[in-house]
């Protein structure tokens, strides 16, 4: 646990970038910062591991008051991920992920084998480690910072931006393998973020900030999403606010109509009672839909270039947000359920899916 | 003269390959002592150089403080050497009565480390400054000490820009340090100095070539070592990598996608 004790920070030019800051950050949750250029996040961040010292207040790490440690040691315990990753350019992946155990002076070959399953589980392949980090992409080298501040199984991790500087496509990809991750590690983390559906999608706690260095709001997502406390926080979280909060609302067990369908690879059908007819594997996987009014030559069968694959799938139990984007992404307006495994469990329509988000309680809790 | 041009290189070369001109004889210094005398100035000064520059301006790039002593370093590089020698060997050399080669050698290797300093302080303050401030902001957050960002992160990464200073500066002492035959000691200026005086244009040219050549080897030597020292991942000299199956950039995952719709 991190906690914030009215800590307030004045730079020397009498900017105060943190105003007065209550804050706890809970055990093994990842607890969000974000809020617009400038409001202190990074100053609220880099207060914990101090790389800037409070002007007053307390910082508590457990029930250990930050200022008593010496820095060096203090930020052996904690995890630091900032923007550009900052590799060292002249060592290799495996070392710059071993840097912290080879200070703490774990044995070299440890650290390095420890380092090498780190990569593995940041997603990134063996042969990287003896790569320099020029070597690689701008994702592939975040995977590196974060599993470098990983590499000691420090309790606590602080990350400043972390996914800021990738494409939007690689952001999505580090953001979902680091929710994973997250799941089997547990850790305190701290995360800064300007992007609010970054912070709403990783967030267990969301910590709105405005410049000042005022905290505005705490919450979890849904809760900011639907009860943000003033205007300012409404402006910030967003207009389409209300659709993004049904990503928190799950939609319970979906009840599907059946649909039917045809073999991928099995001869084109003729003749249907409806314009689309959804494709499925071997595995009942579903492929696309086919457009019936579509001529195609006789004999011909059911291939990957027939298919209309525009529509997303919704898991059964997922959310009420992404059953109404199955709908309204579906060509045939049908949007499509799966369990678990992916395979096809039936389809249910936007009408459906609006009945469900009005039999919601009014004030949605998660 | 207009068509000695072909005698010229050719005295040279007779000069330069008469076996009689490199041992030393009763009458003269030949051409290996002269190196010797030569190699020693530049490696002394170089030294003693290096001992100065080194730890300023790693001190000065990693603390940021006394940035001022870069610059008035770089202006001693305005001094007119030959001024400053012969005022430094008229201050010094008297101290020495008796001993007059130290009393020539320390001016001259005072010249020469004034002459070293600028280029290797500017260039290792310059290469610690230029460490890119997330990398140090990475090291000293992740809880390495002062000197452990210093020693393990900055200094490495400021490899090049030293090494270049240094060889610029090794340049430097070879090319000057032919002065220190403005004053009686020995060297490779000696055969240009005396080569001037005889008008034996032979012996003049061939101290310079023999100068130039000193330098070029000189500067291959540093290169060689340089290599060795800088870390690829800086040169960007990888190692080859048998890298035959593309990058798996890891697929794009649709569950993930479902999950958290
Ligand atoms: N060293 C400093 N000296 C003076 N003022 C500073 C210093 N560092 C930051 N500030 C000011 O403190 C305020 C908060 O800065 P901070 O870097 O914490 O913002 P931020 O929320 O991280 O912004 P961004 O999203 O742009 O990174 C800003 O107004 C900034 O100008
Ligand atoms: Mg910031």
């Amino acid at each position: 646990m991190i906690r914030f004790d009215s800590v307030t920070k004045r730079y020397p030019d009498g900017t105060v970038a943190v105003d007065d800051l209550e804050l706890v950050a809970a055990s093994g949750q990842i607890t969000v910062l974000v809020g617009p250029s400038g409001c202190g996040k990074t100053t609220s961040l880099r207060m914990v591991n101090r790389m800037i010292e409070p002007t007053s207040g307390t910082i508590w790490l457990d029930d250990e008051d930050t200022a008593s440690m010496a820095t060096h040691e203090l930020r052996r315990r904690i995890g630091y991920v900032i923007q550009h990753a900052g590799l060292f350019p002249h060592k290799t992946i495996v070392d710059n992920v071993a840097t912290v155990p080879f200070l703490l002076g774990t044995d070299k070959k440890r650290a390095r084998s420890t380092a090498m399953e780190l990569l593995e589980r940041v997603g990134l392949p063996a042969h990287f480690a003896k790569r320099y980090p020029a070597q690689l992409s701008g994702g592939q080298q975040q995977r590196v910072g974060v599993a470098r501040a990983l590499a000691a199984d420090p309790p606590v991790m602080l990350m400043d931006e972390p996914f800021s500087a990738v494409d939007p496509v690689v952001r999505e990809q580090l953001q979902d393998e680091f929710l994973r991750l997250q799941q089997d590690l547990g850790k305190t983390i701290v995360f800064v973020t300007h992007d609010i559906d970054e912070a709403v999608k990783l967030g267990d706690q969301v910590a709105v900030l405005r410049v000042g260095g005022h905290l505005a709001q705490v919450a979890t997502p849904a809760e900011l999403l639907s009860r943000p406390v003033d205007a300012f926080v409404a402006g910030f979280v967003g207009r389409d606010r209300g659709y993004r909060a049904l990503g928190f609302a799950t939609a319970g067990t979906l009840s599907t109509r059946s649909e039917p369908t045809v073999a991928t690879g099995a001869p084109l059908p003729t003749g249907s009672d409806d314009d689309w007819l959804l494709a499925v594997d071997g595995a009942r996987a579903p492929q696309g839909w086919l457009d019936m009014r579509a001529s195609a030559p006789a004999g011909a069968t059911v291939t990957d270039g027939l298919l209309h694959r525009g529509g997303t799938l919704v898991t059964q139990g997922g959310s009420l947000r992404a059953a109404l984007d199955a709908c309204l992404s579906s060509p045939s307006g049908r949007g499509v359920v799966v369990d678990e495994g992916g395979a096809l469990v039936g389809t249910i329509t936007a009408a459906e899916v609006l009945e469900l988000i009005e039999a919601r309680e009014p004030e949605p809790r998660t | 003269m207009a068509t000695g041009g072909g005698d010229v290189i050719g005295d040279v070369v007779t000069w330069l390959t008469d076996p009689s001109h490199w041992t030393d004889t009763r009458f003269d210094t030949g051409i290996i002592t002269q190196l010797l005398a030569h190699v020693r100035f530049c490696a002394m000064a170089l030294l003693i150089a290096l001992a100065i520059a080194l730890p300023l301006g790693l001190f000065i790039g990693h603390t940021d403080r006394g940035r001022w002593l870069v610059a008035a370093a770089n202006a001693l590089r305005a001094l007119p050497t030959v001024g400053v020698l012969v005022l430094l060997t008229v201050i010094i050399s008297p101290q020495f009565q008796g001993r007059t080669d130290t009393g020539f050698l320390i001016p001259t290797v005072i010249v020469l480390v004034l002459l070293a300093v600028p280029p290797i302080l500017a260039n290792t303050f310059a290469g610690v400054q230029n460490v890119d401030p997330g990398v140090r902001d990475a090291a000293s957050g992740m809880g390495m000490t002062g000197s452990q960002v210093l020693f393990r992160v900055e200094l490495p990464i400021s490899l090049p820009l030293i090494f270049s200073g240094v060889r610029s500066a090794a340049l430097q002492l070879i090319a000057t340090a032919t002065v220190a035959s403005y004053l009686p000691l020995g060297g490779l200026g000696r055969f240009i100095y005396d080569g001037l005086a005889q008008q034996d244009y032979p012996q003049m040219i061939g101290g310079g070539v023999l100068v130039a050549a000193l330098a070029l080897l000189t500067d291959l030597v540093l290169a060689t070592v340089q290599r060795y020292v800088v870390s690829r991942g800086i040169t960007g000299r990888y190692a080859n990598e048998r890298t035959a199956v593309p990058d798996s950039r890891l697929a794009v995952l649709p569950e993930a996608e479902v999950a958290r719709g």
